[in-house]
């Protein structure tokens, strides 16, 4: 019972984020266009597929995921906590490091944007991009930027330098980037941070930040979700360079000599 | 049927990590016993079909939407009807986003603790409030401006490095306390349901005009849509 109250109020609430599109879709299609679109029934069915199985995906991780992802971020930061040191160490927080980069590896595979992305552009570029390469691109970008996020926390240094450092070298690497990719990989630093990831790393942050004297939840919590933005820009900018220098190896193969 | 039992079993493949992951170090590291173990078996189920369902869906609905739009504006080449399809999608989708929602209550906590504003609960939702108008309206621009480089064909990078340009400045004469905010505003204002649509429309708008490649010009409004929101709250937060 108590569970079909969830899946109703997740239903509810998924109907109240879509309506603005449909909304939107539906005065535009009736005023501006004012063509039948093709394969009508099939978009609206499939369009009700969609809601029907993000309120499912919603209510099971309400149910299954988040609480222990919780506890365990809360329990993983405030484990150190027995330690009277008025000092910090930042070495003390290794597990926790550990945890978040794995945390956030697991989350990004999971995350429904990034595959509805990624399938577009492997259909997009003819197959010559992979959907699981990229995928998997993000997820060590994510698992990088939240470990890295993490140990920001627990030493306290300054956001904004994290920040314009990975800008710089996103810059440098757009250099050497080739014009295909370009776009992809900025996509890919706003698709990673939905609806698996945020409730998860934002408890680790929160854990993290209350937990360690003289940080505060409100201040220095905040943060982890820009790292899980930019660095997935990174790896799939390193991704696509380490691909096509492969690449290119493998077409003009070294001459052997004898 | 087929379809979707192959569905299923990548959703299992996708979700997979996750368990592992907690399982890990809910034994190995924490070593504690799951609580409800029962509900969780339920939960886990919920999210695999749930999963599967939504990329079923994606691929037959939500795609060729997007899709059917993209060229049905490009046949109709009327510019304003375009433009403005694409701010009200990029506004619409963001002012009743329940995450920017919490992220505006948050920033109004934030700047009210360090007496920026009064802390008084009418002054700080009025904060919220405007801060959430801003947002959406720098995530309709945003979608805006990404349909016009799409359609002229504007190389990205440029485009994106002078925001990171932006940004960078802008931290240095923002408010301290709104910086993390800003900054992880950028992450949280495309939905579920906007990313699929937004890429979708890119791509069909960038594959039914000539001259344009779907990989080169296609992608990249999800990139503004995240952009903007960190500028125009780093703004915001200098003089509100």
């Amino acid at each position: 019972m108590e569970f079909l109250v969830g899946l109703a109020m997740s239903f509810g609430s998924t109907l109240r984020d879509v309506a603005p599109i449909v909304l939107v879709l539906v005065v535009f299609q009736a005023l501006v266009l004012r063509q039948k679109l093709p394969r009508l029934k099939q978009i609206t069915s499939g369009f009700a597929l969609v809601v029907i199985g993000l309120s499912l995906f919603l209510v099971g991780l309400e149910d299954a995921l988040f609480p222990i992802g919780e506890t365990m971020a809360t329990q993983l930061t405030a484990s150190n906590l027995a330690t009277t040191a008025v000092e910090v160490r930042w070495m003390d927080y290794v597990v926790v490091y550990a945890f978040a980069a794995a945390i956030g590896f697991a989350t990004t595979i999971a995350e429904p944007p990034l595959i509805a992305v990624a399938l577009k552009a492997e259909s997009a570029s003819g197959g010559a991009i992979s959907a699981w390469g990229l995928r998997l691109a993000v997820a060590v970008g994510v698992a990088i930027g939240v470990s890295l996020g993490c140990f920001r926390i627990v030493t306290g240094t300054p956001l904004q330098w994290y920040i314009i450092v990975a800008y710089i070298i996103v810059m440098i690497q757009t250099v050497f980037a080739s014009r295909t990719i370009m776009p992809l990989a900025y996509d890919s630093g706003g698709v990673t941070t939905s609806t698996v990831t945020v409730p998860v790393v934002a408890a680790l942050g929160l854990g993290l930040a209350s937990n360690i004297p003289g940080r505060s939840a409100l201040i220095d919590g905040f943060g982890l979700i820009a790292f899980a933005s930019v660095f997935p820009i990174m790896s799939v900018l390193s991704y696509s360079l380490i691909s096509s220098t492969l690449a290119k190896r493998k077409h003009t193969p070294r001459k052997t000599e004898h | 049927m087929k379809a979707l039992a192959g569905r299923i079993f990548d959703a299992m493949r996708d979700l997979a990590p996750i368990v592992v992951v907690i399982a890990f170090f809910q034994i190995v590291v924490l070593q504690q016993p799951f609580p409800n173990l029962g509900d969780t078996f339920v939960g886990l189920v919920c999210v695999i079909l749930g999963l599967a369902l939504f990329i079923h869906g994606l691929e037959s609905g939500l795609f060729p939407l997007g899709e059917a739009i993209a060229h049905a504006f490009a046949k109709k080449s009327s510019l304003i009807a375009l433009l403005s399809f694409a701010f009200c999608l990029g506004f619409g989708t963001t002012i009743a986003e329940p995450a920017l929602i919490a992220i505006a209550a948050e920033a109004a906590e934030v700047v009210a603790l360090a007496g920026h504003i009064e802390n008084e609960v009418s002054v700080r939702e009025a904060y919220a409030l405007n801060l959430r108008l801003v947002v959406a309206l720098s995530v309709g621009s945003a979608v805006v401006i990404g349909v016009v480089r799409i359609l002229k064909g504007w190389p990205i990078h440029v485009m994106i490095i002078s925001a990171y340009v932006i940004v960078t400045v802008l931290t240095f004469f923002a408010p301290h306390e709104i910086i993390g905010i800003a900054y992880d505003s950028g992450g949280v204002t495309t939905s579920t349901i906007t990313v699929p649509l937004l890429t979708a429309l890119g791509v069909g708008l960038a594959s039914s005009i000539k001259g344009r490649n779907p990989m080169v010009d296609g992608f990249g409004l999800i990139a503004f849509a995240c952009l903007a929101p960190i500028i125009f709250i780093l703004v915001y937060g200098m003089i509100a």
